[in-house]
C-alpha cells in the first residue's frame, strides 16, 4: 500500500503489479535508502518512493530523470558498488532490486575498479530446431506452435518472466486477463522436454547461418548468489530456424526542454503502473503521435491520477479512443504539440501550441500544469538482430517505423511489433504461423494453432510523427534544448551544425554529434535522429535518409562474459612430457615452447642460469648429460610412395636413404624459405619416421597433408602424428655410450656396431621396448632413446641411475641451444625468420641439384640469388667476456652513427661457452660467407662492441668428437 | 552542446557536395584516409588541385571509420621503419597544419613479449628502430608496470617477459582526421564525389582515360586507387592481378569510462591490442577473420578470443561492457606490407595492401602516393613497395611487427 | 560463426576448420618452365572475388581432410551443393 516512504506505490486493490508485497528489499543509492519489493527494478523502487531525478547530464549538467522502463534508458545510469566487483553504466530500469544493493548515479561515464572480478562466467553451445527471441505475445505464440509440432525450441527473453508487452498492458485473451494465458503457456512450455526457456537472457547477436549469441544472467538478482553458480552464461545457439519476436521500442518526441525530469515514455508510465504498481506522477499530461498512449491515459485515470490533457499531433485520432478518455475525465487536444516544459528538478507544466498540416505552429496555445509528461513519438520495431546479419530494413510510412524488408524465407522470420504489427490479434497470428512454419521447415510438419479472441490494444488511426516540434522563438538550427540523444546531450542544433559542414549522410551526422553512440546504440535516439535529419535535408521520408548500421551486442555485457573460463590456468592448455614432474622435483626452471613446458635449465643450489648452463654444457662435453626431448615432433610417413613424397618435401634426398639409417632433413616453403628441419629415419622400405622442431610439429603435419590431399592425391602415402606416442631422451657426451650400454644391455653399442645416423630397436632393462638412434645436436657422441610414452618416467629414472656414477647431468633447452650453436647448427625460428633460405644458411649441400622439391623454383628468383643476401656466420666479440644481445645489429665500424645507420645483419643466437671459455654468437650478415675475418661492430647501450665474423662452427670443426673417445 | 573536445568547435564548413565535372587531372578512387591524404598532398606538395576523390559510400566510411586508431612506426625492416616513421613525423605536425583538432595523443605503445623467441624478435626490432632513428626502448616487466600499472604481467599463462616501448606512438580520433584532411582539400578545390561507386575504367591501349561509375564516366588524366579491401574488384577488370586477399577485420569498443588505461598495449601471443579513446571508451582489436569476406562482419569466436586475451592482460577490464563490435574489409598481402606504385597502365597507380595497419600510415601513404601519381615514379620511400617485389622475391615481411594475426 | 559443410563430418562450426583460400590452384607441372612473373603469380596471387567463390577448407579439428565449397563472400551464403573433395585414395 502507499505509505509515506512509498508515496507512489499504488494499492494492491487498484493494481496488484508483478511484485511481492509481503517482503521489503533495502538498497542504497548515492548513500540514500531505497526500499522496494521483490519484482521491482531499481528504477521502479526509486519511482515508488518519489525519486525521479537521477544524475545530471554528461556535458551540460542538466537535471535528468528516468525516462523509460527498458534497456533504452538514457539517463538513469548507475555504478553498482556491491557484488563481486563494482560495475559501471547500468540502467536502473534493467537492474532487478535485491537486498543490500548499493549504487551511485552516473552522469554518462562509469569507472573501473581495481578490485578483481571473482565471479564465474560460463558458456554453453547448443543446437536447436527453432530459436524464438522474445517472449511477448508473438514469441510465446511461435514457441507454442513450434513446440506442439514436436520441434526442439529455445525461447529467449530479457526479462525475468514471460509476457513482454502484455505485462505492460491490460489486454484480455480468450476472455481472461492476458496474464492467465501467459501462465498457461509458460507451464506448457516448461513441461515440454524439447523446449528450453531462457529468461533474464538477452539475445546479443545474430550471426551467419542462424547462430545466435545469448547472455543469460543467473545470479545478479540474488542478494547472496550460490557460491558455485556462474554469474552469467553465454549461450551459443545454432538453430535451423530463427523467429525474431523482439518487440518494439517507443521513442520520445523532440521538443524544447524535452529532457526535464518527469518527461517519460508513455509506455513506460504504463509499465510502471501495471508491472510495478507505481504511479510516477499524480497529474499527467499525455503527448502523443499515435493511438497507443491513450491506453496510458486510461490506466492513469483508472489508478486515480489526473490527466489534464492528451495532446495529440493528429487532427483526427481514433474516435473510439477519444470518447473513452473523455468519458474517463481527460481533455483531448488535437493537431497540437508540447512546445516547452517548465520546472527545475521536476516538470511542473507544459506549454502546448497548435500544429498545422505542414508541422508549423499555429496561433493557438494553452498551458497545463503537471508533474508527469507521458510522451509517445511512435514506435521503433526492434530490428537490430534482424539487421545484424545483413537483413535490410525499409521505412514503412503507415506504421511510421523502420521494418524488415523481408520477414521470412531464407532470413529469420520477424513477427509482431518487431515488424510493425501492433494489434494483439495480429501478433498472435503471426507468431503462431511463424512457429508452425519454423517447425515444418525443421522437419516437423505442423499447422498454426487458432488465434484466440483478444480484447484491448487495438490500433485505430495512423500515427503522425512530428520529428522536430518547432521552437516558439528560435529557428531550428538554434534549438539547443531540443534533445535528440539524451545520454550524449546531443541536440537538434548539433545536427544542424553537422549538416552545415556539408554532411548529408546519417552516418556522418551520427559521428559528428555522437548521437546513438551511448548505451542504447540508437534504440531510443536513432530513429528520431533520422527523422530530424530528414526534416533538415527536406527528404521525402526518413526512409530516404536511412539508418546507421546495427551491430552486436544488442545490449552491453561485461567483457568477462566473453572471456568465460578462458582465464588463468585455463587460458591455453599446458602440454607436458611424461617426465615433467621429475623435472619439477629436480628444481628445473621451465620455458614455454608453444604450449609445451620444457625444462630450460636445472639450477643446483644458488646457481643462476648462467652458472647452471656452464655446468650442464661442461658435463655434456666432458662426461655425460641427459635431456628430455619428448616434445620433438614425430610423424610416421607410410606407404609405397613415401620415398617419392619425402623427396618432394625435403630439399635433400630421402628416397634412397637406406633402411636403418637416419638423415638430417631440411624443408622449405614454396617460396624457398626454410620452413622446418629435423632428423628423419627410414624404418622400412615404405616407412619413415620424420622429426620436426617442437614448435613446428603441427604446422609440418598440416603442410604434408595439404600437399598429399590437394596436389598429389595419387600418391599412396599416409601421415600420422606420433609425437604423443613417444617419450625420448638425448644422452650426450663421451660417457654416453657407457650409459646407453647399461640401459640397453642386449644392444651392441660399440663404435663399430652402432654407426652415426643409424638406429636400432631393442629392449631396455626391465623389458621396455626402445628405438635408439645415434644422432647429435651437440656434436658430441650422443644417443637418442625413444620409448612408448608410458615408459617415459621409467626411462628417465633408469637413465639417471645408469649414469649416476658418471655424474650424469640433466640439461635443458638453454644448454641445448649453446651446444648446437657451438657447432653452427641452426634453430629454425631463431636463426631463421621465414626470409632465410638453406643457401643463406650455408647448407648448399642439403639443396639437391638432381631432384625437384618444394621451394626449388623459388631459389632462382632474382632476390634469392642476390649476392648481398644475409648469410649465417659466427661472431666472436673481441672482448671474450662480452655477451652480444640477441637481436642486436651489426654495422660497419667506419659508418656514421647518425640514423639511419646501415645494418649488415643481426645476432640470432648468443651465449657463454664453457668449451670455448668465452662468449660467441651466430648471426645473419650480408655477404657473411665472404667476410670471415672481417671486424665489424655491434652498437649496444651507446657503445660499439667489436666483433669478428667467423665460420659458424666454433667447436670441433673436423667433427672428431661425434664418435666419442677412441675405444681400445 | 559545448565544444568540449568530443566534437570539433563550431562553426565550420568541411566539404561541398558538388556534381562531378566531366574530367579531372587526377581521379582518386576511395575517400578513405589514404585517398584524402593523397589528395591533400597532391595539392600541397605538387600544386595539383583539379582532383576528384570518388567514394562509393560516405566520405571516410570504410576502414577509416572502423580502425582502432593506433599510430606507431616501430616496424622491423629498414623500408618499413622509414615509411612509417616518415608518417609519424607528419602526424606530429598534422593537426597544426590542418588547423584541426583530432586528439592526436602520443601516449606510447607497448608491444609485449611472452616467450623467449618473442623477446629476441622484439629486441631485434627495437635495436633496428634505434639505428634507423625510430624511438624504441626495451622494458623489463617492472618497467612495464610503471608505464601501465593496470597491465597484468606475471599472473598469466604466458607471463610478460618484456616489451618494446615507443613513446612517440599513440592514437588519434579517426573520423576527425578524415574531416580535417577533407576540409583542407575542399578549401583547395578538391571535389568529393560521394555515393558514387567506381566499377571499372575507360582505357585506351595501355592508358586509363577515366573511371566508370554506377552513374556515368568521369575522365581522368591520372587515376590513383585507394580502395583498400575492394581494390582487386577494380584491378581485376583490367587484368592486373594483385596478391591481395580481402578479409573481415573486427574491432570493438566499450562504454565510456573514467581514464584508466594510459597507453596503447599490443600483444601477439596473448592476442589483442587496446587503448582508451579520448572520449573514454576502451577500443580493442585483434586478428582478421581468416576466411575471405566483403560483408564487413566477422565471427563471434574471434571476438571471444581477443576478449579473453584482454581480460587476462587487464583484469580491471572484466566488468567494462562490450558496447559495439564492427568490422571492415582489409586487403592483406603475403608479406603484410603494402603495395604502392605504378601498374602496367602508365597513368594508373595503386595504393593498397595495407591490410590491418593502414591508419597509422595515413599522412605518409598520402605523401608518397601523391608523389607517385604526380611524377609517375615512386617516391624513394615507396620504391621497395611496388608490385614487382612478388616477382623478384624481394618481399618485405612484417608479419611480426604488424602485430595482428593473419 | 560460419557453418561449414564438411563432406565427411557434416555441418560444423567454422572454428573447427582452417581456411585455404581459392580452391584448385594446381601446383605447376614444371615450375622451372615458368618465368619469375608467372612463378610469382602462382606463389602469391589468388582470386579475391566479392561474390561466388570456390574456396577450400580443411577440417583440422575433425577428419583433417581438405575439401572445397562455394560461398558468396559478400553475403556468406553457402551454395547448397555438396562440397567437392579430391578423390584419390
Amino acid at each position: 500500500m502507499t505509505s509515506p516512504s512509498n508515496p507512489n506505490r499504488v494499492n494492491a486493490s487498484v493494481r496488484a503489479g508483478r511484485i511481492d508485497r509481503t517482503r521489503t528489499l533495502n538498497a542504497t543509492v548515492d548513500g540514500r535508502p531505497v526500499h522496494g519489493r521483490p519484482g521491482d527494478t531499481l528504477a521502479s523502487a526509486m519511482l515508488a518512493q518519489g525519486d525521479i531525478e537521477v544524475a545530471p547530464s554528461i556535458q551540460l549538467g542538466r537535471p535528468r530523470g528516468v525516462l523509460s522502463a527498458d534497456c533504452t534508458e538514457p539517463n538513469a545510469l548507475v555504478q553498482l558498488l556491491d557484488g563481486a566487483c563494482p560495475e559501471p553504466m547500468l540502467p536502473t530500469t534493467e537492474i532487478e532490486l535485491r537486498e543490500g544493493l548499493r549504487a551511485e548515479t552516473l552522469s554518462g561515464v562509469g569507472w573501473l575498479s581495481q578490485q578483481r572480478d571473482t565471479a564465474g562466467y560460463d558458456k554453453k553451445f547448443v543446437h536447436t530446431d527453432v530459436v524464438v527471441v522474445g517472449a511477448g505475445p508473438s514469441g510465446i505464440a511461435a514457441s507454442l506452435a513450434a513446440a506442439r509440432g514436436g520441434a526442439r525450441v529455445i525461447l529467449v527473453d530479457q526479462h525475468r518472466e514471460l509476457g513482454g508487452m502484455l505485462l505492460d498492458g491490460r489486454a484480455d485473451i480468450a476472455g481472461h486477463p492476458a496474464t492467465e494465458w501467459i501462465g498457461r503457456a509458460a507451464r506448457e512450455l516448461a513441461e515440454n522436454e524439447q523446449v528450453r526457456v531462457l529468461t533474464r537472457s538477452a539475445a546479443l547477436g545474430y550471426y551467419d547461418h542462424n547462430y545466435l549469441l545469448v547472455a543469460e544472467s543467473r545470479t545478479d538478482h540474488m542478494a547472496v548468489p550460490p557460491p558455485s553458480t556462474s554469474r552469467q552464461r553465454l549461450w551459443h545457439v545454432r538453430a535451423k530456424q530463427v523467429v525474431l519476436a523482439t518487440g518494439a521500442h517507443e521513442r520520445p518526441v523532440v521538443f524544447a526542454d524535452n529532457d526535464r525530469p518527469g518527461v517519460m515514455l508513455a509506455s513506460a508510465v504504463r509499465s510502471y503502473l501495471n508491472r510495478y504498481a507505481v504511479l510516477p506522477g499524480r497529474e499527467a499530461v499525455v503527448f502523443t503521435t499515435s493511438d497507443s498512449a491513450y491506453s496510458t491515459a486510461l490506466d492513469l485515470l483508472g489508478a486515480g491520477a489526473r490527466v489534464p490533457a492528451i495532446v495529440d499531433t493528429r487532427p483526427e485520432p481514433s474516435a473510439r479512443l477519444v470518447e473513452q478518455v473523455r468519458a474517463a475525465g481527460a481533455h483531448v487536444v488535437t493537431s497540437a504539440a508540447v512546445v516547452a516544459t517548465t520546472g527545475q528538478h521536476r516538470i511542473s507544466g507544459v506549454r502546448v501550441r497548435g500544429l498545422d498540416d505542414d508541422g508549423s505552429l499555429t496561433g493557438w496555445s494553452s498551458e497545463f500544469s503537471c508533474d508527469l509528461l507521458a510522451v509517445s513519438g511512435g514506435w521503433n520495431p526492434a530490428v537490430q538482430l534482424f539487421a545484424q546479419c545483413g537483413g535490410a530494413v525499409r521505412w514503412d510510412p503507415v506504421v511510421a517505423g523502420f521494418v524488415p524488408r523481408t520477414t521470412g524465407g531464407r532470413s529469420a522470420k520477424v513477427v509482431g511489433s518487431a515488424r510493425g504489427t501492433y494489434d494483439l490479434a495480429g501478433c498472435l497470428a503471426q507468431g503462431f504461423a511463424a512457429g508452425a512454419e519454423a517447425a515444418t521447415l525443421s522437419g516437423f510438419r505442423t499447422a498454426p494453432p487458432p488465434v484466440p479472441q483478444v480484447d484491448g490494444d487495438r490500433q485505430g488511426s495512423r500515427p503522425r510523427p512530428v520529428w522536430l516540434v518547432p521552437d516558439e522563438s528560435r529557428p531550428p538550427e538554434r534549438c539547443t534544448e531540443h534533445f535528440v540523444d539524451l545520454q550524449r546531450d546531443a541536440t537538434v542544433a548539433d545536427m544542424y551544425r553537422a549538416t552545415e559542414t556539408g554532411m548529408r549522410s546519417v552516418q556522418h551526422v551520427k559521428r559528428y554529434t555522437t548521437i546513438s553512440t551511448g548505451l542504447d546504440q540508437g534504440k531510443g535516439s536513432g530513429v528520431n535522429a533520422v527523422g530530424v535529419l530528414a526534416e533538415i535535408l527536406a527528404a521525402n521520408s526518413p526512409g530516404e535518409v536511412g539508418t546507421t548500421t546495427f551491430r552486436p551486442p544488442y545490449t552491453p555485457v561485461p567483457l568477462a562474459l566473453f572471456a568465460g573460463r578462458t582465464r588463468g590456468e585455463l587460458y591455453d592448455p599446458v602440454r607436458t612430457t611424461p617426465m615433467h614432474h621429475l623435472h619439477v622435483e629436480a628444481g628445473a626452471v621451465f620455458e614455454d615452447v608453444g604450449q609445451w613446458k620444457r625444462a630450460r635449465y636445472y639450477p643446483r643450489g644458488a646457481e643462476d642460469m648462467h652458472a647452471a648452463v656452464l655446468r650442464e654444457c661442461a658435463a655434456a662435453r666432458t662426461g655425460v648429460a641427459v635431456q628430455d626431448v619428448s616434445t620433438l615432433g614425430r610423424i610416421e610417413i607410410v606407404g609405397p610412395d613415401a620415398p617419392v613424397f619425402l623427396d618432394r618435401i625435403y630439399t635433400n634426398g630421402f628416397a634412397k636413404l637406406a633402411v636403418g639409417k637416419a638423415r638430417y632433413g631440411m624443408m622449405c616453403g614454396a617460396d624457398g624459405m626454410v620452413l622446418d628441419d629435423g632428423v628423419s629415419m627410414r624404418l622400412a622400405e615404405d616407412r619413415y619416421l620424420m622429426s620436426t622442431t617442437t614448435g613446428g610439429a603441427a604446422k609440418v603435419l598440416d603442410w604434408l597433408e595439404e600437399w598429399l590431399q590437394t596436389e598429389w592425391p595419387d600418391l599412396d602415402v599416409y601421415c600420422t602424428s606420433v609425437t604423443e606416442q613417444w617419450a625420448a631422451v638425448a644422452v650426450v657426451g663421451p660417457d654416453s655410450r657407457t650409459v646407453v650400454g647399461r640401459l640397453a644391455p642386449d644392444l651392441d653399442v660399440s663404435a663399430d656396431s652402432f654407426g652415426f645416423m643409424r638406429f636400432h630397436e631393442t629392449s631396455l632393462t626391465g623389458g621396455i621396448p626402445a628405438r635408439i638412434s645415434r644422432v647429435s645436436f651437440s656434436g658430441e657422441l650422443a644417443f637418442e632413446v625413444n620409448v612408448p610414452r608410458w615408459y617415459g618416467e621409467a626411462l628417465w629414472e633408469a637413465t639417471m641411475t645408469a649414469g649416476s656414477d658418471l655424474g650424469i647431468t640433466p640439461y635443458g633447452t638453454e644448454t641445448m641451444h649453446v651446444l648446437r650453436a657451438e657447432k653452427g647448427f641452426v634453430i629454425v625460428g631463431q636463426d631463421t625468420d621465414g626470409t632465410v633460405t638453406p643457401v643463406d644458411l650455408g647448407m648448399d649441400w642439403a639443396v639437391s641439384k638432381q631432384k625437384d622439391f618444394i621451394g626449388k623454383r623459388s631459389l632462382s628468383r632474382p632476390d634469392l640469388v642476390r649476392e648481398d643476401r644475409k648469410q649465417l656466420v659466427g661472431l666472436l666479440p673481441t672482448d671474450t667476456t662480452t655477451l652480444l644481445p640477441e637481436g642486436s645489429h651489426l654495422v660497419e665500424p667506419d659508418v656514421s652513427r647518425q640514423p639511419p645507420v646501415p645494418m649488415l645483419g643481426h645476432v640470432t643466437s648468443s651465449y657463454h661457452s664453457a668449451a670455448l671459455e668465452r662468449t660467441f654468437a651466430l648471426g645473419l650478415i650480408s655477404r657473411g660467407q665472404q667476410r670471415f675475418g672481417d671486424v665489424v661492430c655491434v652498437p649496444v647501450d651507446g657503445r660499439d662492441v667489436e666483433v669478428e665474423i667467423t665460420s659458424p662452427v666454433f667447436y670441433d670443426p673436423e667433427g672428431v668428437r661425434r664418435d666419442g673417445p677412441a675405444q681400445g | 552542446m559545448v565544444a568540449d573536445g568530443n566534437t570539433p568547435a563550431p562553426p565550420e564548413r568541411l566539404w561541398r557536395n558538388p556534381e562531378p565535372k566531366r574530367n579531372y587531372d587526377v581521379v582518386i578512387v576511395g575517400a578513405g584516409g589514404h585517398g584524402l591524404a593523397t589528395a591533400y598532398y597532391l595539392a600541397r606538395n605538387h600544386g595539383l588541385t583539379d582532383i576528384a576523390v570518388v567514394e562509393r559510400g560516405w566520405l571516410a566510411g570504410g576502414n577509416m571509420a572502423r580502425n582502432t586508431t593506433i599510430i606507431r612506426s616501430n616496424y622491423l625492416l629498414d623500408a618499413s621503419a622509414a615509411l612509417y616513421d616518415h608518417a609519424l613525423r607528419l602526424w606530429e605536425e598534422l593537426h597544426e597544419e590542418l588547423d584541426y583538432e583530432f586528439h592526436f595523443s602520443q601516449r606510447g605503445v607497448l608491444n609485449l613479449a611472452h616467450t623467449e623467441q618473442e623477446v629476441r624478435d622484439a629486441r631485434r626490432r627495437a635495436f633496428a628502430n634505434e639505428l634507423n632513428g625510430v624511438d624504441a626502448e626495451w622494458l623489463t616487466p617492472d618497467e612495464i608496470s610503471e608505464v601501465c600499472p593496470i597491465l597484468n604481467t606475471s599472473n598469466l599463462r604466458y607471463p610478460v617477459l618484456g616489451a618494446t616501448y615507443q613513446r612517440r606512438a599513440g592514437i588519434a580520433k579517426h573520423d576527425l582526421v578524415a574531416w580535417g584532411l577533407a576540409r583542407k582539400c575542399d578549401e583547395m578545390g578538391v571535389d568529393f564525389i560521394q555515393n558514387r561507386e567506381v566499377t571499372g575504367f575507360v582505357t585506351d591501349g595501355d592508358r586509363v582515360t577515366g573511371v566508370r561509375t554506377d552513374s556515368g564516366d568521369i575522365g581522368a588524366g591520372r587515376v590513383g586507387l585507394a580502395a583498400a579491401g575492394r581494390t582487386t574488384l577494380l584491378t581485376d577488370t583490367l587484368g592486373v592481378r594483385l596478391p591481395l586477399q580481402s578479409h573481415p577485420l573486427q574491432a570493438m569498443a566499450t562504454e565510456i569510462l573514467e581514464p584508466v588505461h594510459p597507453c596503447v598495449v599490443m600483444s601477439n601471443h596473448v592476442h589483442v591490442y587496446t587503448s582508451q579513446a579520448h572520449k573514454g571508451e576502451l577500443v580493442l582489436g585483434a586478428g582478421v577473420d581468416t576466411h575471405n569476406g566483403y560483408a564487413q562482419r566477422g565471427s563471434v569466436h574471434v571476438i571471444e578470443n581477443q576478449l579473453a586475451a584482454a581480460v587476462e592482460l587487464f583484469p580491471v577490464f572484466a566488468r567494462a561492457h562490450l558496447l559495439r563490435t564492427w568490422a571492415g574489409t582489409v586487403d592483406v598481402t603475403p608479406d603484410a606490407s603494402p603495395i604502392i606504385g605504378p601498374t602496367p597502365y602508365e597513368n594508373l597507380f595503386v595504393n593498397c595492401g595495407w591490410g590491418t595497419g593502414g591508419f597509422k600510415a595515413t599522412p605518409g601513404a598520402g605523401w608518397v602516393f601523391a608523389h607517385t601519381i604526380a611524377t609517375g615514379e615512386p617516391h624513394p620511400l615507396n620504391e621497395p613497395y611496388g608490385m614487382e617485389r612478388f616477382t623478384s622475391g624481394a618481399l618485405i615481411d612484417e608479419h611480426g611487427a604488424a602485430a595482428v594475426a593473419h | 560463426m560460419l557453418l561449414v559443410r564438411c563432406p565427411w563430418c557434416g555441418d560444423r562450426d567454422e572454428a573447427e576448420f582452417r581456411y585455404g583460400g581459392q580452391a584448385d590452384v594446381d601446383y605447376p607441372a614444371d615450375p622451372h618452365q615458368l618465368d619469375d612473373a608467372a612463378w610469382g603469380e602462382y606463389l602469391f596471387v589468388r582470386a579475391n572475388p566479392a561474390g561466388s567463390f570456390d574456396e577450400r577448407w580443411v577440417h583440422t579439428a575433425g577428419c583433417r581432410r581438405w575439401f572445397s565449397l562455394v560461398r558468396d563472400t559478400a553475403t556468406n551464403e553457402m551454395r547448397p551443393d555438396i562440397p567437392r573433395r579430391r578423390e584419390g585414395r
